[in-house]
Parts: structure tokens; sequence; C-alpha cells
């Protein structure tokens, strides 16, 4: 599987997610939250930024289910859901995730057919450190 | 000072299109330029400006080593690969109208068809945008534009019945050229509904065609352009967009993901025209996927939002109907050469040799990718 080589701005996002938190970068002095990460805010030119908590919340804004030919590690998994979902408490940040039935489950472990745009969802962590996401009404 | 009718496209070249050439993507580049300036009866002696973009694996020197052209006086690369077609032409636009050059080439090489793609190699490098998108398996272009291919038939109600009218229409006008890849391949609603999925809601035949093959062509200033071998097409307007907030690929991270690079290209090219969007006579928009046509057609001001599904009923596409499309096959069924086939046949519809042929065609949109940063052409004859 590919793991996500941060840069600079991105690497908060990851170590919070490797404890299990689902964090956004937020402009410290105008409050607005941006993603992806950057060094400043494109609304107020501030350098200063937090990484604030988010309820995990979301709903499904849209969604694919890649077939092969792909990756051998995604090939294995294939069909499987690939989601991005819009932030219940910053709904102009979307992130991209993969759908499972349980933290720490595989890829394809939810059927495309339960999937529906809107639908809610909430955040969890795999073993792996990655956000996924799990229906809240499975 | 102004690029309107400035400069115009006086020579096309192109190889053959395959899924394998047996020639390297350096010889395939050659033989196009060669080509093209043959079409226009210039020595490639007097090139001295050169436009490509990004993923292009033949450069400037080797290529003007190997085709003799003279002292170079203006090169330009443009950035995120098949956005950069039509800006290839543009720079060169707009350097011969600033007199930084006199003669300019514009080229594509690849070998898609037969070469390596990036997302079957396990060592794949993960550029750092693609951290957000890459681990979760959203892989390929495909995949991503899938994304907003799905949001997009949710919020407008556009079906899989409007993606398989633009295929078709593509198909359609392959079948009647006999350099395309999908020449003698009728398409059926019937193949198209029961495809293989490749990023659903993306099937087999929403997918461009992965190529071997090259393109060219040769821009003057318009004094120029009157001597040349054929006659002149002119580059009415021009225009890059990369708007505000955009991110990579496609950007899902933007107030609106569904308006993307076309609007931003379409207001600044509208701008410096002196015709609008139903004084187009025939289009040449970037296929790279089936969905890229329905937002251009947006973007471009076809339509309005949310109605470029409809857009694409009853024929509108069809030669005859309200906006003849992509009449070589485009990237769907001619050849995916990232793109430059749209440019060289803009140019065969305004000098009336088309395979598919608009009757007395005088203005050619031609669109390059949408999603990622992208740039748009207004030929006329």
């Amino acid at each position: 599987m590919l793991t996500p080589v941060p840069d600079a701005d991105g690497a908060p996002f990851w170590e919070y997610a490797a404890r299990g938190e689902l964090r956004v970068q937020t402009c410290a002095d105008c409050d607005e939250p941006r993603f992806p990460p950057r060094p400043c805010c494109p609304h107020c030119h501030s350098f200063a930024s937090e990484w604030r908590a988010t309820s995990g919340r979301g709903r499904i804004w849209s969604y694919v289910v890649p077939h092969p030919p792909l990756l051998p590690d995604y090939a294995a998994h294939a069909p499987y859901v690939v989601l991005l979902v819009e932030l219940a408490d910053a709904p102009r940040i979307r992130l991209v995730g993969n759908l499972v039935s349980e933290p720490g489950a595989a890829l394809g472990s939810v059927p495309p057919d339960r999937v529906r745009i809107g639908a809610r969802v909430q955040a969890v962590f795999g073993a792996d450190g990655l956000p996924q996401w799990v229906l809240e009404r499975p | 000072m102004t690029l309107k009718d400035a400069t115009a496209i006086v020579g096309i070249g192109q190889t053959a299109f395959a899924k394998h050439l047996p020639e390297s993507e350096r010889a395939l580049a050659c033989r196009a330029v060669l080509a093209a300036l043959d079409d226009a009866g210039i020595d490639p002696g007097e090139v001295d400006a050169l436009a490509s973009y990004t993923m292009e694996e033949t450069d400037e020197v080797e290529l003007a080593k190997a085709v003799g052209f003279g002292d170079l006086t203006y090169f330009s690369k443009v950035g995120f690969g098949g956005g950069g077609s039509c800006a290839t032409v543009a720079h060169l636009a707009a350097a011969i109208a600033a007199g930084q050059a006199t003669v300019g080439v514009a080229w594509r090489s690849r070998k898609r068809g037969s070469g390596p793609r990036p997302w079957t190699n396990t060592s794949v490098q993960l550029p750092t945008p693609a951290q957000w998108t890459r681990p979760f398996g959203l892989l390929r272009p495909a995949d991503e534009i899938a994304m907003l291919a799905r949001r997009y038939l949710h919020e407008y109600g556009a079906t899989r019945d409007h993606l398989f009218n633009v295929a078709l229409a593509c198909r359609n006008r392959a079948n009647r050229n006999p350099a395309a890849i999908m020449y003698d391949r009728p398409l059926t609603r019937e193949m198209y509904m029961t495809a293989r999925w490749i990023s659903e809601p993306l099937c087999l035949y929403d997918n461009c065609l992965e190529t071997d093959g090259a393109l060219a062509c040769v821009i003057v200033g318009r004094e120029r352009a009157r001597d040349c071998r054929r006659p002149p097409v002119y580059v009415h307007s021009a225009a890059q967009g990369l708007p505000a907030q955009h991110h990579g690929m496609v950007n899902y991270w933007n107030d609106d993901p569904l308006t993307g690079p076309a609007w931003a290209a379409a207001r600044h090219l509208w701008k410096h025209a002196d015709f609008t969007p139903s004084d187009v006579d025939v289009a040449q928009i970037y296929d790279a996927f089936t969905p890229l046509v329905p937002l251009s057609l947006e973007g471009y001001g076809f339509c309005g939002r949310g109605e470029g599904g409809a857009f694409t009923e009853g024929g509108a596409l069809e030669t005859g109907g309200r906006l003849p499309l992509n009449t070589g096959g485009g990237g769907l069924s001619e050849a995916y050469v990232h793109g430059f086939n749209l440019i060289n046949e803009g140019v065969k519809q305004l000098r009336g040799t088309s395979t598919s042929q608009v009757p007395g065609a005088a203005t050619c949109l031609v669109t390059a990718g949408e999603g990622v940063p992208t740039s748009a052409l207004l030929l006329r004859n």
C-alpha cells in the first residue's frame, strides 16, 4: 500500500491522525480553516496557524469505486469505495478516505451498493494511522 | 498590442497513431515536426521558437539538433501535462506578436500506448499533493475525475446516457477518419452500458486511448502567413486558466469543485474575442474522460451550469448538430496524444480538409485538459 509522503505543511495532519485525532489547519488570526495545509492564510495572509480538533463527523460528497488494473495491493482489495467527505464542522473542507465496516477493516469491506451521496459518516483510525470512515447508519 | 489574429498556424504534421510504434519518442517528434514544416513550406533552419508542455520527453536541445533548427530565441515549456496543449500555441503567438521570434514550432510526442504507465508501478513516487488522495486508492486520473463525475451526475440529474452521447460522437467521427485508432470500430449503446468498469461511474468507453504518436504545428506572424503553402488559420484568442485556490489534478477543495479551470480560461478567451460561444462552428474539447466534455461545455459558455449533460441530447455533438465536436475522433477515439490532435484537427476544419468536415466552418474552439490548470484557443480562417 502507498503511505503518505508528507510535506512540511501536511506533516501535522498525519501526526495527529497517527494518534487517532482528525485535526484541520486553521488560521490563528482570522479563524478560517483551510485544506490542503499551506504556509499562510489566503484570506488574511497570517503565517500563524493552529491544528483544531474536529468532531470527525461528515457527509459523503461523492465517491468512486475503482476496479483493476490498479497497483497490486489495491487490486487485491478492489472493488473498494473511496469517499470524498465534507466535514460537518467545516463544510468547505473535504477529505478523501476509504469507507470501511469497522476501524482497521479492509478497503473493500463495505459493498458499494451501501453507499449514498449525503450519507453521514464518522472518522475512525486503522492500525496504520490513516483516517478511515464508517457509516453512521450501516 | 493584442494577440487577436496577429499570428496564424500555417503547418501541421503528425505520425501514425497506434498502440505500438517501433520508433522512439524523439524520432516520432522529429517526423511530426518535419511534416509540419513541410506542410507550411518553411525550412527547419528558419525555426527560432519552440513550445512544449510537461511530460514531454523530447527536449528542446535534442529536437533542435536533430531537425536542424536555426538559433532559437524563444523556448517555453508549459506545466500541468494535458492542460498545456493549447498554451504552447498561445506562448508562441505571444512571442511572435511581441517580436521575440518569427517561426515557432509546438509539438507533442508520446509512447503511452506501448510505454510505461505510472500507476502500474509499485515504486511510484508520491508527489506531496498526492498525500491526500493516493494512499486511499485514488490512484489514476480516471479515479480522480470519476469522483467529480459522480457528484456531477448526482447534482444535475445527468446520466450515463449523456456520457455515452459524448463517447458516441467521438467514435462516430473516428469511424470516418482513417488515421484514427478506432477507424473501423463502431460503438453501440449496448457495448457502452455493458462495458467493464474502470472507476465507477466511469466505464471503459469513458476513457481515452493510450497511444503512441506525435504531432506538431507551425506558427508565424500574419504577414508571413500569407506567403505560406496553405491558407492561414489565425489564432484569434488564447488563454490559460489556473483559478483561485486551485489544487493539483482535480480540485475537491474550492468552494465549487464542479467549476474548474475551464471557467477561468473562458473568461479571458471570450473577453478578447470578436465572437461568442454561439458563433463557434465546431469545437475540439479535451476528452481524456467523457465527463470533461459536459463540464467544459458549461465552462466555455455553450450552456448554463448543470446543463452540459442535456446539451449532448438529440445529436447535438454529431455532424449537423448544435456543436459538432472532436471531429477527428478526439482523445476518446482518434488518439490520446495529450490533446495535441485536437489542435491539428481544428486547423483541418478551418482549412476545409477534415474527414468530418463541418460545411463552411470559420471558427473553432480548441481546449486543453479540464481539471488541471488549462488553456484554450479560438481559431478562425
